[in-house]
């Protein structure tokens, strides 16, 4: 099981570690930076590693590396899963996941992971009964505590590790009780050069905010819930009544969770809010190349396309980019090479362009590898498969509860391939590129 | 106030402030400075020296304050042994209390707590805890049991934990079933046979209820322990499937990839034509799919996974290649996953998508994943013959926009395509030839030139472009060179005249001025084939070349079932068994998959295949192939004819040479994608011996140019020094015991027919490419045999199968070739029958009887080794005179005689002499004295040693006392054995 932890900042100082079995001396570590180093990104290093007597699994997250020794064959997803938890719940209690919050919560953090694995084997990871046993910080409780001397640390049992329902403590009460959802869409998708949808698929989730008095029991129900392809539920959804009548049956946990996970794979057809009129071209002689880009609604169910924003990584050799927006700013990163062109709310009626020169270094080979246009969108309002929640029902409890259902739509990874021109002489390519722009955007 | 405060660096006199902090009477100072005291520790700070005066703050009501100094020491205990025991009784006492809260702390703390005198303590207050009545105190235990055994396992074991431990699974609440699984699971790890999870249906049906109702990670434990149960039929085994399938809905993804490798097991035991079966197919894609939405870091793991899964069933995933489409930003070792899984996926349906896509990474930034992708876009031309234009035509593409690493990349990947489809598409080879110069990468050079040499006749200038490349020869790498040698040979045998002078040099660059033995053996036997007979040169160089499989990346059959069996394991993610790398390899079983119902083949399950190999002296199969160079010399290629006399040394050596030539040379020189098969045996040791000869091409006749290359070396010590087994005094070696086969004035002939061990494997699949050899010896009618049954656990047919023995102790060799005349096809399996005479070359081995065998087919050469009885050598003829006998008896002298005792045999002594008879073992007098038997034997060997026994017998004793007394002291504990097992068989 697990063995050990290693909480390893970006620049690579250990600043945190925890041993769940005896001691294992931070030269362990080394395995790991040594792949660090090699892997250029900090994304890229591999998360599983071996070493002359350990392995070490990590994960990246919120730029910390979560690194654990395990010694015999332990399943690596569960390690991962695990890992993943310990940054939810680092999150959960203190609103973000970064150096900064773990070293001003260190011995908070270090009573988590204390309950959290015994032996390394998981103990208590529902952030219901963590927080019943360890309760987070709030500025008001604080105060309390250095006046009064109390703790933190709850002194009952977590009930909610024993019964039936672990993810809900009894005796919850509320004045107001409410139960929001809300559905979230991302497109993942990739379009080649013509437009065309090469491959796209829906990655879905219900968020919930439950604030119910009691042990509500609820049921969620879908207008077409034949849509989803393959779901994943939190441990509260009674999976036998998905399976016979496709309703979610539940008793909530109390405050945030995810209720569900689903999927809308390629196979059905996948609405592609917008399309990209897009062409870069280099000259063979020049030191120059030019952009255009413009950016229109296609299938956005009548709502407004919002927090529009266009990233190219561009090829090695471009400089600089002098280029006019007719709409947002735009930012171009020597270092990375990445373009950024931030549009904000898409207006139909006049679309956003870009477009200007690119300067390439004088004297160096055109450009070799392709550049990748990338797209971040929301769309509010809107479930882009068309998945509509019709209603909930709550048994079990007498009140009233107010509801609510939101739907959003964003940009997973929605990638588009760039045509790159290369022309080879300047005068005949610029009446050539002109020609191409005509044909493009009849194509579209 | 935050806890950042507690980094700050240390301060001069800081442990001596804390000391005083923590025995302040403040109950608010004493818990911020524990608090400061765990905010240093975690930072890798020592305050171990404050370790009195934190223990003292244990005895508190405040629990927060009790779990600080628990924390604290956790961590210290170890370091301060003797000061922990302080700690001793507050721990008894908390694990009284009545807050189960606190009892499960405490008992959870002291496993923690490695230290012996601490752990003596700990035993009664677990017990108690074992038996809780509050469960959360009960689940806590149980882990606590692991972490004891951890420590101390002998205790755990004396103290009875394990049964308790065993009876938790039968537990009421489902968390303490799951933590007892997991302990246990952890345990028997440490102890691979002690089959602590004894898994039945009962406890299978526990275990399917419990995994309804526990915790994410409960249910993984359940579902790894699950998959090590082997249900009993195909019913059952559906009743599991069907109970496990709501996992793959589960939000925690290690508990989906544990659900999928239960039902990739289980349905192997499902028949194909169940609705259900194909159910199951259906329902396994879309959570492997939703997999790949995850982090990428379990995306890596899924992905490594789903690689053997697609593998295994090609089915689950055909249409879903589109989720394997890589993304801009995925992670490098992700993109380099999917790659290999869309090779692997593609086919004639969906080639052209794969195309398109494989081409947009061709020009991506990473150089690592745009080398794979151009190798990717080969292989699927490999793969679907359909495809193979346009994947040339995109490599050629590729080729234009002359990225270096790009354009080295694809020539190689078209040499392979070459090979798969000859005379399609040469018309390309211009263009390859355009960017000769730009090549610095050895494999690109070598592909080069390979496919200059290999279409020579239709290179107009191929002598130039060979000849630009021979001008560094020296500086180039081994494989350039190799491959340069054989493509200068080809255009010589393709256009002899213009290429006289090139060949020449080339010939001499290799075999005068390299250092590199294998350039030289390949020169020397190109120049000698060629001045001997260039026809046959033609027929050897230029021979057609088999083409190229299709799948060459696939994991061999067994391992992958293996692997299967470890879906979601370390071991799926290195794609290696466990016992390849798990630390220690504490005799970790080889898993294997079921069999389906039905096929009745596959009857003998796992574990007894196993156990029998284990308590069968398991077969030491040569370990690795350094060690092997100086036996490889001693074995000659082909068996000495059948008749009685040994082989003329100069016919052996002929032979060898010849079958060196023919086996080995074809693969040697066309094709350098795969391993010439026999490349040992043109190794470094000849090579001295070679250097002897004149340079200048004489006139050697093939055998004399065999004598050089196979047997001389061999030959040299198979006839040169005598054995050392035998005392010099003894005659030599009688020559077949044809002549004089049975012994007419001995016994009547063969009443029970000679004692033979049953059937051990000696070679496993999973060493020999998928042969497996299993076999044992006999002597029947006066000749020894060995029997195997030669199994073909691979995917293609086996065929030219050939035997050879090491030297052995008794010059064991095959009496003629091994007849295998049909090929065996997968799964099939043959027996054959290979009789070995007495007359080859003798080396003393170690242990005595050990033989070691190679054996060829058209895959490859595998070693292992065998013992045999040494029963098999006692001959017909073995019965002594009796004044013979006495003399000889007084005559060895008494530092030679050897006594056995063989324990639990309950035959009298006619019975066992009868017995022995059959094995020849001849009984020559018998004697009672005081209820004792004496039984006086004799026995010969095929090398003429005599071997004198006396074995007393006592009715009523079942136990035997054998003595031995022979000249060659060394066999005596090889014929104990014997008796042994002649007598108990």
């Amino acid at each position: 099981m697990i063995h050990s932890l290693f909480l390893i900042n970006h620049t690579g100082d250990i600043f945190l570690e925890k041993h769940w079995k005896s001691v294992i001396g931070r030269s362990v570590c080394d395995y790991f930076f040594e792949a660090r180093e090699k892997a250029v990104e900090p994304e890229n290093v591999p998360p599983v590693l071996q070493t002359p007597h350990h392995y070490l699994i990590s994960i990246y997250r919120g730029k910390l590396f979560f690194l654990s020794v395990i010694q015999t064959e332990v399943p690596p997803l569960f390690v991962i899963e695990f890992l993943h938890r310990v940054a939810d719940t680092i999150q959960d209690y203190f609103g973000e996941c970064s150096e900064g919050v773990i070293k001003d919560n260190v011995v908070t953090v270090y009573e988590l992971l204390e309950e959290m694995l015994d032996n390394g084997f998981p103990l208590a990871t529902e952030s219901n009964v963590l927080k019943e046993m360890i309760r987070p910080p709030t500025i008001l409780r604080s105060v309390v505590n250095t006046l009064t001397g109390a703790s933190n640390v709850g002194d009952t049992l977590p009930t909610g590790q024993l019964s039936n329902v672990p993810w809900r403590r009894v005796g919850v009460k509320y004045t107001n009780n409410e139960a929001y959802f809300d559905v979230i869409e991302e497109i993942d998708a990739i379009l080649d050069k013509s437009g065309t949808t090469v491959f796209a698929e829906i990655q879905g989730v219900i968020e919930a905010c439950v604030r119910l008095t009691g042990m509500p029991d609820l049921t969620l129900s879908f207008m077409n819930p034949r849509l989803l392809d393959d779901v994943s539920f939190h441990p509260c959804v009674r999976f036998k009544r998905w399976e016979s009548e496709r309703v979610l049956s539940f008793i909530p946990p109390d405050g945030n969770f995810t209720l569900m996970n689903y999927h809308v794979s390629s196979q059905n057809l996948v609405a592609i809010p917008v399309y990209v009129k897009q062409s870069i071209s280099f000259f063979e002689t020049g030191p120059c190349g030019r952009l255009d880009i413009t950016i229109g609604p296609k299938q956005t169910m009548g709502k407004t396309v919002e927090g529009l924003m266009v990233t190219i990584h561009m090829p090695k050799a471009v400089l600089s980019a002098n280029l006019t927006a007719t709409q947002g700013t735009y930012t171009y990163d020597l270092a990375t090479k990445v373009l950024v062109w931030d549009i904000g709310k898409l207006n139909p009626q006049k679309l956003p362009n870009l477009k200007g020169s690119l300067t390439t270094q004088a004297g160096t080979p055109k450009p070799e590898d392709n550049p990748s246009l990338n797209i971040d969108l929301k769309i509010q309002q809107l479930a882009i498969s068309g998945l509509k929640v019709s209603r909930l029902d709550m048994y079990g409890e007498k009140y009233k509860p107010f509801k609510g259902v939101k739907y959003l739509t964003k940009a997973g990874k929605f990638q588009i391939y760039i045509y790159m021109f290369i022309f080879l002489e300047n005068l005949m390519s610029y009446l050539l590129f002109e020609w191409l722009q005509c044909v493009l955007k009849h194509s579209i | 106030m935050t806890d950042s405060k507690y980094f700050t660096t240390t301060k001069k006199g800081e442990i001596f402030e804390l000391k005083a902090e923590l025995n302040s009477d403040k109950k608010e100072k004493k818990k911020e400075a524990v608090k400061k005291v765990i905010a240093s520790m975690t930072v890798g700070k020592d305050v171990s020296a404050l370790f009195p005066d934190v223990v003292n703050c244990m005895q508190t009501d405040n629990l927060e304050l009790k779990k600080l100094v628990y924390l604290y020491l956790m961590n210290y205990a170890k370091s301060q042994p003797d000061m922990a025991i302080m700690a001793v009784n507050t721990f008894v006492k908390d694990c009284e209390d009545p807050n189960p809260l606190i009892r499960a702390l405490a008992v959870r703390t002291m496993g923690c707590i490695r230290v012996d005198k601490i752990t003596e303590y700990l035993c009664e207050p677990l017990r108690k805890c074992l038996k809780d009545e509050d469960p959360y105190v009960r689940k806590t235990a149980a882990v606590c049991v692991a972490k004891l055994h951890d420590i101390n396992a002998q205790l755990v074991e004396d103290q009875g934990f394990l049964d308790t431990l065993k009876d938790l699974i039968s537990d009421s609440n489902p968390m303490v079933v799951a933590n007892a699984v997991a302990a246990l699971s952890e345990i028997a790890e440490s102890h691979p046979n002690s089959n602590l999870l004894d898994l039945n249906p009962q406890t299978i049906n526990k275990l399917l209820t419990a995994l309804n109702e526990c915790t994410e990670w409960g249910q993984i434990f359940i579902l790894d322990c699950l998959a090590n149960y082997t249900p009993r039929d195909d019913r059952e085994s559906q009743s599991i499937c069907e109970r496990v399938t709501p996992r793959l809905s589960h939000a925690n993804s290690a508990v989906v990839l544990s659900a999928v490798k239960v039902l990739m097991k289980f349905m192997e035991m499902l028949p194909k034509d169940l609705d259900y079966y194909g159910t199951l197919l259906k329902k396994l894609a879309p959570p492997l799919v939703t997999l790949l939405s995850a982090e990428p870091e379990l995306q890596y793991v899924a992905l490594r996974n789903i690689n053997l899964i697609v593998q295994r069933r090609p089915e689950i995933l055909k249409h879903e290649m589109k989720v394997f489409f890589v993304k801009y930003n995925d992670p490098i070792y992700v993109k380099l996953e999917k790659l290999d899984i869309m090779i692997r996926l593609a086919s004639q349906a969906n080639i052209a998508q794969v195309l398109a896509e494989l081409k947009e990474y061709a020009t991506e930034v990473d150089v690592d994943f745009v080398r794979k992708a151009v190798r990717a876009i080969g292989r699927c031309a490999i793969k679907v013959e359909q495809s193979a234009e346009r994947c040339v035509s995109t490599l050629l593409d590729l080729i234009q926009t002359k990225v270096n690493y790009v354009v080295q990349e694809a020539i190689v990947v078209i040499k392979d395509i070459f090979r798969k489809y000859p005379n399609k598409y040469e018309s390309v080879i211009a263009t390859l030839c355009e960017n000769l110069d730009s090549l610095d990468e050895p494999e690109a050079r070598a592909a080069m030139i390979w496919i200059v040499g290999e279409y020579a006749e239709r290179i107009d200038n191929a002598d130039e472009l060979l000849e630009s490349f021979l001008e560094g020869f020296h500086d180039e790498s081994t494989q350039v060179q190799l491959q340069l040698l054989t493509a200068i040979v080809k255009l010589f045998l393709k256009k002899p005249t213009e290429t006289q002078e090139l060949v020449q040099q080339v010939l001499s660059l290799a075999t005068q001025d390299s250092d590199n033995p294998d350039l030289r053996d390949r020169g020397y036997i190109y120049w000698r084939l060629l001045s001997t007979d260039p026809v046959a040169a033609k027929e050897v160089v230029l021979a057609e070349k088999p083409l190229i499989s299709e799948e060459t990346d696939l994991i061999e059959p067994t391992l992958l079932e293996e692997l299967i069996c470890h879906i979601g394991t370390l071991a799926s993610v290195y794609h290696k068994p466990p016992s390849a790398f798990v630390e220690g390899s504490r005799g970790v079983q080889h898993k294997r998959l079921p069999g389906s119902a039905g096929s009745g083949e596959s009857a003998d399950s796992p574990d007894t295949g196993s156990a029998a190999g284990v308590s069968e002296a398991p077969p030491a199969v040569i370990p690795s192939q350094g060690d092997l160079l100086g036996d490889l010399l001693n074995l000659d290629l082909t068996p000495p004819t059948t008749s009685g006399p040994p082989p003329a040394p100069s016919s052996g050596m002929q032979m060898g040479a010849m079958d060196l030539l023919g086996g080995g040379l074809d693969s040697l020189m066309g094709d350098e994608s795969e391993p010439p098969p026999v490349p040992q045996r043109t190794d470094t040791p000849q090579s001295p011996q070679l250097s002897h000869q004149s340079p200048s091409p004489p006139d050697y006749s093939p055998t004399e140019l065999g004598g050089d290359l196979g047997g001389s070396p061999a030959m040299g010590a198979g006839f040169g020094a005598p054995p050392t087994a035998m005392p010099a005094s003894f005659p030599p070696p009688v020559s077949g015991g044809l002549d004089d086969l049975f012994d007419l004035g001995g016994s009547v002939g063969m009443p029970m027919g000679a004692y033979s061990p049953p059937k051990s494997i000696w070679l496993p699949a999973m060493k020999a490419k998928g042969l497996e050899i299993s076999g044992t010896f006999a002597r029947r009618a006066g000749v020894i045999q060995m029997e195997m049954t030669l199994t073909n656990k691979a995917m293609s047919i086996m065929t030219d199968f050939a035997i050879q023995f090491n030297r052995n102790s008794f010059g064991l060799a095959p009496a003629g070739p091994l007849q295998v005349l049909t090929p065996v096809g997968p799964n099939q399996s043959i027996e054959v029958a290979l009789p070995l005479s007495t007359v080859g070359p003798v080396m003393k081995m170690e242990p005595l009887t050990n033989l070691q065998v190679a054996v060829k087919n058209n895959i490859d050469v595998f070693y292992f080794s065998s013992q045999y009885p040494i029963s098999m050598l006692f001959v017909e003829d073995g019965k002594m005179e009796r004044q013979v006998f006495l003399a000889t008896w007084k005559d060895i002298p008494n530092d030679n005689e050897a006594q056995f005792q063989i324990k639990d045999c309950h035959l009298n002594s006619d019975a066992a002499s009868s017995k022995l008879q059959g094995s020849n073992v001849f009984t020559i007098a018998k004697r009672t004295v005081e209820g004792q038997d004496m039984l006086y034997q004799s026995m010969k060997l095929t090398n003429g040693i005599w071997v004198l026994a006396e074995l007393r017998v006592q009715a009523g004793n079942p136990n035997y006392t054998v003595s031995l007394k022979c000249r060659a002291p060394e066999v005596s504990q090889c014929v104990f054995q014997s008796y042994e097992a002649m007598l108990k068989n």
